[in-house]
C-alpha cells in the first residue's frame, strides 16, 4: 500500500480542527457566506478584508436564493490559522451575515472554477490549442479564423495548468469567473 | 393596524416607542421635517450641541452614565462626516448610541448634491451596522430594529441615513411591538462544559488574577454584583482596565488598581507572575499587554466575551467562553458554589501582592511651590468622592493620571475615550452625563490642548444651564506627547506645546460662567471647593508642572514585569522595535 504523508491537521476528512493555531504558516482556505443580499453587503465584507488587512485570492457572488434574497459570497483566503479564525469570526459577527462555512475544514468540498482563453495561433499551433483543449475538456466556444476562445470548467489548478500550457502557443486573453464551492455529500 | 404617517414623524414616533427622552443634535437642510416634528412635541428634549462631534460625544457619555442608548441627530454630508470620530470612539469602547442623519432626497443621491456624502460608505467601518433607508415604509422598522442591533450582543454605534424625500412621504409605521429580529441573534447562554472546565481551572489556581473590563459595564448593573460576589467569596486580587474602572470598589482591599501601559505595578506584577487568569469582558489590547509573546508567560487563561472575535485575537486563550457576562458569572457561580466554592489559592499570594504593593509604584515628589497634577486630582478625589460624582476625561496624562489617582466605587460612573483615544471626548461626553443626571456633580477632568478640541461646547454648557466642571489641568503641553518625545526622541519637543492659549478665566466669563485659576497648592482644597460649590458650570484653569511625566509605565514593546517607576530610575533604553509602537 502507498505510504501516505499526511500532515497534522490537514486531512480535510478530520472529523477534529487539529491544526495548531500558534502555527505561523500560511493556509489556503475557502469560505462560503450566506448573506442578505441587500444594499453594500458585498463592501461590507469586502471592506472587513481590506480594513483588516487580511487576503483575498478570489472572490464569487451572486444570489442564490430570489425568494429569500440570500447570496453566497464564495472567498479564498489565506492567511495562519489564527488570522483564518479570527476572519470567520469577524465575519459571523457582521449584521447581514447568516453563515459563515470553512469548506477547507468541514470536510471534503469541490470546488470548480470557469473561465474562457482566448488564443490567436496559426498552423501547427493552431491545430496543436485545439488537440491540448481536447485532452483538457474544454470547449470551442468562438472562433475566427486566426483565433480559438476556449471555456474550461475546473479546479483552479486545472485552469492554471490548461493557461501554462496555452501561453507558448498564443494566449493573449483570459477571464476567470472566481471559485464556486460547495460541500461532499 | 399601522399607522400611516411621515417619514418625520415615523422616526419621533420610533423614538418616543424606544423611551428616547434627549437627543443631542444639529439641524440642517437634510434633516427639516424631522426637525419640524421635533418642534411639534414635548416629550423628547433636543439639546443643540455646538459641532456634530459634540452631539456624539455627548450622547456617548449619555449612555455610558445611564445604561441606555444614546441618541444623535444631524444632517448630511458635514454634518455626517463630523461625526465619524465618535462614531469610531463608541465602536471602539462599545458604546451603543444612535445617530440619524438626514440624506439629500433619494433621486439626487449620486449626483454630487449639494451636502452629500455617501454616508453608509463612509461611516460603514466605525458602526456596528448602518441604513440607507429609500422607503418611508420601511422607516419604522429600520428604527427599531437599529436599537435592537446597537444594545444587543456587543453593544456599539448604529446609524440610519434617512434621505430627505422619505421623511417627507407617508408610509406604514411598524409599532415596535410588532418588530422581531430575523436575522442577528448573538449567543448570550455559555457552554456547560466550558463553564465546568473554567470551575476547575479556577478551583486549581494557585495564584490567580481576575482581570475585568468595560464588558463587565456593558453587561449591567447585575453583572457588576456577580463579580464582587466571585471575588468576595474567593478572595482572588482583581484589576480592571481603563474601560471598567468601577465595576469592582477601588476601595475594597482586593482591588489592585488599573492595569495596563500606566496601571500600577502590583497589578502588572500579578498578571505576569500569575498562573491561572480569569479575564472578565475585557479584550487584551495592545495597552494592556505590552509585548504579546511574553504576557503573562505561565498562566491558565480563561476569557469570557461576548463578541467571538474577540477571543484569540491578540492573545491565545486555553478556554474561552462566549456569552454574556452576567448570564456567564450566574452559571459560574451557581456550579462553583455548588461543588463547595473550592480554593487551592496560595498563602503566599497575597503576601507576595502585599511586597509589589510596597513599592508604592504611584508616589511621586511633591513640591510646596507649584502643583503637581497628581496632587490636584488627589485632592479633587479628597474632596469629591463621597458625593453624588460622574467623571468624564479627556485623553492624554491627566487621564491616566485620573485612573491611577481617583477611585470609583460603582459602574458607569467613569466616562473615558479608552480603545480610540479621542482628544476632544470628555467636555462634550460631561454634557450628555449632565443632562442624564441633573442633580449629580459632573467633573470633566481635563488637559487644556484636549479640551480646547472641543470647547465650542461651552454654548451648550450654557444654554441647558449645565452645571459641568471642567477641571483643566493646564501644563501648557500635549503632556503625553511631550513624555514620549522626551523618553524616544531625545527630548526634542516638535510642537507638543501651544504659544496662544486662552486665559480660561476670561474665557468663562465671555460666556457668563464661572473661571477660577489656582497655581498655589495651598489654595487648592478652597479653589476645588469654590468650583464643586458653584452652581453653574465652572472652567477651573488649574496651572500644574509643566514637565511631570506619568509614572509607572510599561515602555513599548517591553513585557510587564519591565515597568519604569520613576524618572530617576537607571535610563531604560526603549529599542527600534519599541519605537515603532504607539
Amino acid at each position: 500500500m502507498q505510504k501516505l504523508f499526511l500532515k497534522k491537521g490537514v486531512s480535510k476528512k478530520s472529523a477534529y480542527n487539529l491544526r495548531n493555531p500558534k502555527d505561523d504558516k500560511f493556509e489556503r482556505h475557502t469560505l462560503a457566506i450566506l448573506v442578505d443580499n441587500e444594499a453594500g453587503v458585498l463592501a461590507r465584507v469586502i471592506g472587513l478584508f481590506s480594513g483588516r488587512g487580511y487576503n483575498i485570492d478570489s472572490l464569487t457572488v451572486a444570489e442564490v436564493d430570489h425568494t429569500g434574497n440570500l447570496s453566497r459570497i464564495t472567498i479564498v483566503t489565506s492567511g495562519t490559522p489564527s488570522v483564518i479564525e479570527q476572519i470567520k469570526a469577524q465575519l459571523e459577527r457582521m449584521i447581514p451575515v447568516h453563515d459563515v462555512h470553512d469548506l477547507t475544514t468541514e470536510g471534503a468540498s469541490v470546488e470548480r472554477e470557469l473561465a474562457l482563453f482566448k488564443v490567436f495561433a496559426k498552423g501547427e499551433k493552431r491545430v496543436e490549442s485545439l488537440r491540448l483543449a481536447d485532452v483538457f475538456r474544454a470547449k470551442v466556444v468562438d472562433s475566427t479564423l486566426v483565433s480559438f476562445t476556449f471555456e474550461l470548467t475546473g479546479t483552479p489548478e486545472k485552469i492554471d495548468a490548461f493557461a501554462d500550457l496555452m501561453v507558448p502557443l498564443g494566449l493573449e486573453e483570459i477571464a476567470r469567473t472566481g471559485v464556486a464551492a460547495l460541500s461532499r455529500g | 393596524m399601522n399607522n400611516i404617517m411621515s417619514g418625520a414623524q415615523i422616526v419621533v414616533e420610533a423614538l418616543l416607542e424606544q423611551k428616547v427622552d434627549t437627543v443631542f443634535g444639529y439641524p440642517g437642510g437634510a434633516v427639516l421635517p424631522i426637525y419640524d416634528e421635533i418642534f411639534k412635541q414635548s416629550k423628547i428634549k433636543h439639546v443643540l450641541v455646538r459641532h456634530e462631534q459634540g452631539a456624539i460625544h455627548a450622547a456617548e457619555g449619555y449612555s455610558r452614565s445611564t445604561g441606555k442608548p444614546g441618541v444623535a441627530l444631524v444632517t448630511s454630508g458635514p454634518g455626517a462626516t463630523n461625526s465619524v470620530t465618535g462614531l469610531t470612539d463608541a465602536l471602539m469602547d462599545s458604546i451603543p448610541i444612535i445617530v440619524l442623519t438626514g440624506q439629500v432626497p433619494t433621486f439626487m443621491i449620486g449626483n454630487d448634491a449639494f451636502q452629500e456624502a455617501d454616508t453608509v460608505g463612509i461611516t460603514r467601518p466605525c458602526t456596528k451596522h448602518n441604513w440607507l433607508v429609500k422607503d418611508t415604509n420601511i422607516l419604522g422598522k429600520t428604527i427599531h430594529e437599529a436599537f435592537y442591533v446597537s444594545t444587543n450582543g456587543r453593544p456599539g454605534p448604529v446609524l440610519v441615513d434617512i434621505p430627505k424625500d422619505v421623511q417627507f412621504a407617508s408610509g406604514s409605521y411598524l409599532k415596535k411591538t410588532d418588530f422581531t429580529p430575523k436575522r442577528y441573534k448573538p449567543k448570550t447562554k455559555p457552554n456547560s462544559d466550558l463553564i465546568f472546565k473554567a470551575v476547575k481551572a479556577f478551583e486549581n489556581a494557585k495564584n490567580p488574577i481576575i482581570y475585568s473590563g468595560g464588558g463587565v459595564i456593558n453587561s449591567g448593573d447585575n453583572a457588576s454584583k456577580l463579580l464582587r460576589e466571585l471575588v468576595h467569596e474567593s478572595d482572588f486580587p482583581i484589576t480592571s482596565t481603563l474601560m471598567g474602572l468601577g465595576c469592582y470598589p477601588a476601595s475594597k482591599k482586593n482591588w489592585m488598581g488599573m492595569l495596563g501601559m500606566h496601571g500600577t505595578y502590583e497589578a502588572n506584577m500579578a498578571m505576569h507572575d500569575c498562573d491561572f487568569m480569569f479575564c472578565i469582558g475585557a479584550r487584551f489590547d495592545d495597552r494592556i499587554t505590552g509585548k504579546t509573546d511574553e504576557f503573562s508567560p505561565n498562566s491558565t487563561k480563561i476569557h469570557i466575551d461576548i463578541d467571538p472575535s474577540s477571543i484569540n485575537k491578540n492573545i491565545l486563550v486555553d478556554i474561552g467562553i462566549v456569552g454574556d457576562i452576567k448570564t456567564t458569572l450566574q452559571a459560574f457561580l451557581k456550579l462553583w458554589r455548588k461543588r463547595g466554592s473550592k480554593s487551592s489559592m496560595s498563602k503566599s499570594w497575597w503576601k507576595t501582592i502585599q511586597g509589589w504593593r510596597a513599592v508604592n509604584c504611584l508616589k511621586y515628589n511633591k513640591s510646596k511651590s507649584s502643583i503637581k497634577p497628581q496632587y490636584a486630582l488627589q485632592r479633587l478625589e479628597e474632596l469629591t468622592k463621597n458625593t453624588d460624582r460622574y467623571v468624564t476625561t479627556e485623553v492624554g496624562q491627566h487621564q491616566m493620571w485620573a485612573a491611577q489617582f481617583m477611585g470609583f466605587e460603582e459602574p458607569k460612573r467613569w466616562m473615558t475615550s479608552g480603545g480610540l483615544g479621542t482628544m476632544g471626548y470628555g467636555f462634550p461626553a460631561s454634557i450628555g452625563v449632565q443632562l442624564a443626571h441633573p442633580k449629580s456633580l459632573v467633573i470633566n477632568v481635563a488637559g487644556e490642548a484636549s479640551w480646547l478640541m472641543n470647547m465650542q461646547e461651552l454654548g451648550t454648557a450654557v444654554q441647558y444651564n449645565l452645571p459641568v466642571k471642567q477641571f483643566i489641568l493646564n501644563n501648557e503641553r500635549l503632556g503625553m506627547v511631550r513624555q514620549w518625545q522626551e523618553l524616544l526622541h531625545g527630548g526634542r519637543y516638535s510642537h507638543s506645546w501651544s504659544d496662544a492659549l486662552p486665559d480660561f478665566v476670561k474665557l468663562a466669563e465671555a460666556y457668563g460662567i464661572k473661571g477660577i485659576c489656582c497655581s498655589d497648592p495651598n489654595k487648592l482644597d478652597d479653589a476645588i471647593l469654590e468650583m464643586i460649590n458653584y452652581d453653574g458650570p465652572v472652567i477651573f484653569d488649574c496651572l500644574v508642572e509643566k514637565h511631570e511625566n506619568c509614572f509607572p509605565m510599561i515602555p513599548s514593546g517591553k513585557a510587564h514585569n519591565e515597568m519604569i517607576l520613576s524618572a530617576e530610575e537607571p535610563e531604560q533604553e526603549i529599542g527600534k522595535s519599541g519605537a515603532v509602537l504607539v
